[in-house]
């Protein structure tokens, strides 16, 4: 059976859903083999293992984090050829993160292939995997396939389960090169995003965002007080962000991120287009607003016409009085 | 010293129009009105703003790949105070990918000359948001891309670059490629001195053969990806919509609890 190539996103070991939502899509299409770089590369193969990886690929160099981008196509380039000199290779699989799509992208012009980003699923196919997007903000969805070269495919979070498949994750060391172009662009310093304890706003099941209805900084807390109660990630819309009232981060839309989660509760937002483009493909859409005529609406599953800084606060007064 | 920048931006479908695709599942481009890539004006504002904090001498040229009314984000770009345009424009272009127009983009950057390209983080109708790493690969220049902020000085570019989970100071020797995201800064209005300006300003054709790509390296039956299938999104059936009378936060409990997500 061919093999599957699963670039690792990782932080000092510690495997995000992403990754393992990605060794789920690759069990479809071949033997799941994982690339881990970087420190703590060592430590992701438990959980690597646990989910369908064959075999676990790492090398650990402070390239990775000194250096923009390069130093990750290098090893995953290296990764391709020792995969390929032992047998095939059906598809080079990247979670699709900002830094994801430009390694995929770089690798796959170095293979002489065609690069699919932002896939939100993947199936195997008679020509190669197929690929589904959701495209123009969500309004149609295409399939793709890639028709020259090694398939480089970007996934979205949250396009699939995360399944226990226990494989034998057998570590082998991979021996990487860095190109002249490695060190091109320095990381001068790097400081890690504070922690909220909330989820990470892609990945989350349920997201609860705040627009333009909030009306002040201070006001998110009502935001975020809801988000608590459910264990949602909390999100916000340009005009929020643009505002200064919740950070860039949290942007959830065309130039911020897409979610796609379970549940998606907006208050306060209009649903322009920009912000569509970012949660239209969530399952479950619920709308507090104070304007019937809002576009958020015609979305929904459920809304509530009304003063968000009444519905909300009685909201979440009442989801924690269930919860009990 | 002088310092040549070249911005690449893309003519696309207004994001606010009803976009589809063509009977080719390529974009469609004539039933939707056309503009600058909102997300291209990000970086001619700072490009323009590099020029205006150098001491050196700067040329800021603008750059575009694209049908004939692609002139139109030329124009605009110029009416910002961009100098110089180029328009690549080849019937062999229709249906070019994101590998295909960034060999068309890295030749006519080489044939117009460069210390600095400045893009910006994606389209707003592909949003693949890889052009600008694909750029600095076949350039064989640093990347230093997704930047919220930006300053040259000395031949070095340095820039801040907000991550997934990290902000990133960056920094590289030029020449270089860089993008901007729409946190980098405003974009400012074409002033009406601006505009009128931009009807003088010299706006440069180039085919295929000028950049010396052959035709079977680029178009729809070259491209290294092919879109099998299109299909619009079924509407969302109509959900159930009530009017706060007092009670809106327990009726969207009890319909929370009802999908079990309480």
């Amino acid at each position: 059976m061919a093999e599957v190539l699963v670039y690792v996103d990782h932080v000092d070991g510690a495997v995000r859903k992403p990754t393992l939502e990605l060794l789920t899509l690759a069990r479809r299409v071949g033997e799941p083999v994982a690339v881990a770089l970087g420190a703590g590369a060592g430590d992701t193969v438990a959980a690597l293992a646990e989910h369908g990886a064959v075999k676990v690929l790492t090398h650990e160099a402070a390239e990775y984090a000194d250096y923009l981008v390069v130093p990750k196509v290098d090893a995953l380039q290296a990764a391709v050829e020792a995969v390929s000199a032992e047998g095939s290779l059906a598809a080079v699989l990247v979670p699709s993160s900002a830094e994801g799509k430009e390694i995929a992208a770089r690798l796959a012009l170095r293979l002489g292939s065609g690069v699919i980003t932002d896939a939100v699923d993947l199936e195997a196919g008679d020509e190669g995997p197929v690929a589904t997007q959701s495209v123009f903000a969500a309004a149609f969805t295409t399939k793709s396939r890639v028709s020259k070269g090694t398939p480089v495919i970007t996934v979205k979070p949250n396009s699939a389960a995360v399944e226990a498949a226990p494989a034998a994750g057998a570590v082998e060391a991979l021996s990487v090169t860095f190109s002249a172009a490695a060190t091109g662009t320095k990381v001068t310093s790097r400081t890690p995003r504070e922690s909220t304890g909330r989820p990470e706003l892609t990945e989350a099941a349920i997201v609860v965002s705040g627009g333009r209805g909030v009306n002040g900084a201070e006001n998110f807390a009502i935001v975020e007080a809801l988000a608590d109660s459910l264990g949602a990630a909390v999100g916000a819309s340009r005009a929020a962000v643009d505002a200064g009232w919740y950070p860039h981060t949290n942007q959830v839309g065309q130039t911020g991120k897409s979610v796609s989660p379970q549940l998606y509760i907006a208050s306060g937002i209009s649903g322009a287009i920009q912000h569509r483009a970012g949660m239209q493909t969530s399952k479950t859409i619920v709308a507090i607003n104070k304007d019937a005529e809002a576009p958020i609406f015609e979305l929904v599953d459920y809304g509530v016409v009304g003063d968000l800084f009444d519905v909300v606060p009685q909201l979440t007064e009442e989801v924690k009085s269930r919860k009990g | 010293m002088s310092l040549r920048i070249v911005v690449t931006v893309k003519y696309v479908p207004d994001a606010t129009g009803d976009r589809h695709f063509a009977d080719d599942l390529t974009v469609d481009r004539d039933d939707v009105d056309g503009l600058l890539s909102e997300l291209d004006e990000y970086a001619v504002e700072q490009a323009l703003q590099i020029s205006e904090n150098s001491d050196d001498d700067v040329e800021v040229t603008v750059l575009t790949v694209g049908p004939e009314d692609a002139k139109d984000a030329l124009r605009k770009a110029l009416s910002m105070g961009a100098d110089k345009a180029i328009h690549v424009e080849d019937d062999d272009l229709h249906g070019t990918d994101a590998i295909g127009t960034s060999l068309v983009l890295a030749k006519a950057v080489e044939k117009a000359g460069y210390d600095l390209v400045v893009s910006g983080m994606a389209s707003t109708d592909g949003t693949m948001g890889v052009v600008p790493a694909l750029l600095a690969e076949r350039l064989g220049v640093p990347q230093v891309t997704l930047l919220s902020e930006v300053s040259v000085e000395g031949g070095v570019v340095k820039g801040r670059r907000d991550g997934d989970s990290a902000t990133e100071q960056l920094e590289a020797s030029l020449p270089a490629v860089v993008s901007v995201t729409d946190q980098s800064g405003e974009a400012r209005y074409p002033s009406f001195k601006g505009i009128m300006a931009a009807k003088k300003k010299p706006v440069q054709s180039w085919d295929l053969s000028d950049l010396e790509i052959d035709e079977d390296e680029v178009g729809l039956e070259n491209a290294y990806t092919v879109v099998e299938s299109a299909a619009e999104r079924p509407a969302r059936t109509a959900g159930t919509i009530v009017k706060d009378e007092g009670e809106g936060g327990k009726q969207l409990a009890a319909f929370l609890a009802e999908r079990k997500f309480v």
